[in-house]
């Protein structure tokens, strides 16, 4: 037990040393989302009326924010599969270090990783006019949420980055993830889509927690009367664990399968 | 050192080690020789815990690799195919992350990272992103990757594939330092030349079994003894050397090299009786010799007839 935190310690440093040996891909990573936000704030921005009335930018950012977590599936797929691919796995399994050190290295430096991004973005959308209406308490439990989808994001692309082991599909995953962010309430309405397609980017676990951080930032909602729309908080809580719950057994097993 | 019976895996379908049987003494290095596809990488996978076999047992350092699986890994290094080190860390990085992984402290790992460095001949390069290291390096840090808990067993699966002749003399010398030490190797490899540089006793595999054991010289005196080479002083006089070889058995032409061989085994009773009938057939010749099988002779012969 000792030695599976000190191991865990090390992947974590390994994985963090990374970032201070590439720190020009970290930035880029940190500040494409603040890019997005000046885009989509200040260029799309002037021609989007939010349904239920309300600043568009006080609108945007927390479906930035939830956009962010949902990025971060990238940084841990490209991170698992380069190492599947490259055979470094196979040496850390022929060691007799900790059988869970990998993956809990990967979990505390993309959960670091994904709490820094956030904060840049926070501040980014202070510097944008957007703030925080319901206090500190309700605000840290948005932060909360956005980071607890990032948690199950990480599952799902550790277990992506098994089955493929393959870092050349990161462009396929780059692409895939830009439909179900606008499939979402994150940069637009669900209110305005054909009704059937509004329904499923209201049941999108992206627009559960976005809806989620708007309610507790108390920024304007993206409307709608499904019961999706109408509980987002408790949406933001249980997708996430959904997906967890499926995604977390998929990739142990895929690393158990990994000696067949 | 590592004992294996009747060791089996199939993968989707396809067998891939049908029934081997390997035993490595202790402080040898024993090359697995076979072409590709044969089991080798298979054999080192689970030898190395990395794969679970379907059947049959196999033991290193005296362990079991099923039952237990720690206690194998903590005995022995591997050095697989592809180099496995972190790209992005530099060479010095690298160690101490493997060292800590295998639980020395922190200035131990440190200290064994430099003395690593440093036998490996790749203290300069110790700062230096591995991203900017040449193949040989790479795989020598590789292997100095696989030594930091001076393993009793190391296994090298195919550890020269990829690399320039530059880099591939660079990890030899490497591996025979290591083995002046006194570790075990297991040599996977499909170079027959690395096999009889390298290893005093070789197994041949082939589809998944061992077709042959012996040091390399047994294995060589196992393929019916020497053989006589004679070239024709030019190529019109192939055919007459050909005849006169054949009163000694089935000879093998090498027309590019105006070579004839026959395998002998009365050596040097042999080779008067050629040369002198040669001389009464009035052939002129270049060059006539008796010399041993090479392995790719053996290699050859062992394999063709598996297939046969």
């Amino acid at each position: 037990m000792i030695w599976a935190l000190a191991d865990g310690w090390t992947m974590t440093r390994r994985n963090l040393t990374h970032w201070t040996r590439r720190p020009g891909q970290v930035i880029v990573g940190l500040l494409f989302p603040v890019l997005l936000v000046l885009m989509f704030g200040f260029l799309l921005g002037g021609g989007m009326a939010v349904p239920g009335g309300g600043d568009y930018r006080e609108y945007l950012l927390p479906g930035m924010f939830a956009l962010t977590m949902v990025f971060g599936i990238e940084t841990t797929f490209a991170a698992v599969a380069q190492d599947a691919d490259r055979g470094v796995t196979d040496r850390f399994r022929s060691i007799p270090m900790a059988r869970s050190a990998v993956v809990a290295g990967r979990n505390a430096a993309d959960m670091l990783n994904a709490t820094a991004g956030l904060l840049v973005m926070l501040l980014c959308g202070l510097a944008v006019g957007w703030r925080w209406h319901e206090g500190l308490a309700s605000a840290a439990l948005a932060v909360a949420l956005l980071l607890w989808l990032r948690f199950a994001m990480l599952w799902v692309g550790i277990w992506l980055g098994l089955v493929s082991r393959n870092p050349e599909l990161l462009t396929a995953v780059q692409i895939l993830v830009w439909p179900v962010g606008f499939l979402s309430s994150a940069v637009t309405f669900p209110a305005t889509m054909p009704a059937w397609l509004g329904a499923v980017a209201e049941w999108n676990p992206l627009s559960a927690t976005a809806n989620a951080a708007r309610e507790l930032f108390g920024n304007p909602a993206a409307g709608g009367d499904g019961w999706a729309a109408q509980h987002p908080v408790l949406l933001a809580v249980l997708w996430p664990a959904v997906l967890v719950a499926v995604f977390l057994p998929l990739a142990v097993a895929r690393w158990q399968a990994l000696d067949r | 050192m590592i004992h294996t019976r009747g060791l089996r895996k199939r993968y989707s379908g396809r067998v891939a080690l049908d029934g081997l049987d390997l035993d490595v003494a202790a402080g040898t290095v024993h090359g697995l020789l076979g072409p590709n596809g044969a089991g080798k990488t298979t054999a080192v996978r689970i030898l190395t815990t990395l794969l679970r076999p379907d059947g049959g047992t196999a033991e290193v350092a005296g362990h079991d690799v099923r039952s237990r699986p720690d206690a194998v890994r903590a005995a022995i290094g591997l050095v697989g195919q592809h180099a496995a080190v972190d790209e992005v860390l530099t060479g010095r990085q690298n160690l101490v992350m493997f060292g800590r992984l295998h639980h020395l402290g922190a200035a131990r790992a440190r200290a064994r990272a430099d003395e690593l460095l440093d036998r490996f001949d790749l203290t300069g390069a110790g700062a230096t992103p591995l991203a900017a290291y040449s193949g040989g390096m790479r795989r020598r840090l590789d292997l100095a990757a696989g030594m930091i808990r001076a393993p009793k067993v190391l296994f090298l699966d195919e550890p020269t594939t990829g690399l320039d002749p530059r880099g591939r003399t660079e990890v030899w010398a490497a591996v025979r330092s290591l083995v002046a030490d006194g570790t075990t190797v297991l040599l996977t490899t499909q170079y027959l030349e690395e096999a009889d540089q390298l290893a005093g006793r070789i197994s041949v595999v082939d589809a998944g079994r061992v077709v042959a054991d012996g040091s390399p010289d047994e294995l060589k005196s196992a393929l019916g003894g020497d053989r006589l080479d004679v070239v024709a002083a030019d190529p019109a006089g192939v055919p007459a050397v050909r005849a006169v070889l054949a009163a000694h058995g089935e000879p093998e032409v090498d027309a590019d090299e105006r070579r004839v061989s026959v395998r002998v085994a009365d050596r040097v009773a042999a080779l008067t009786r050629a040369a002198a009938d040669l001389d009464a057939a009035g052939v002129a010749v270049h060059d006539i010799a008796l010399r041993r099988p090479t392995l790719d002779e053996v290699f050859l012969d062992l394999t063709a007839k598996e297939h046969a």
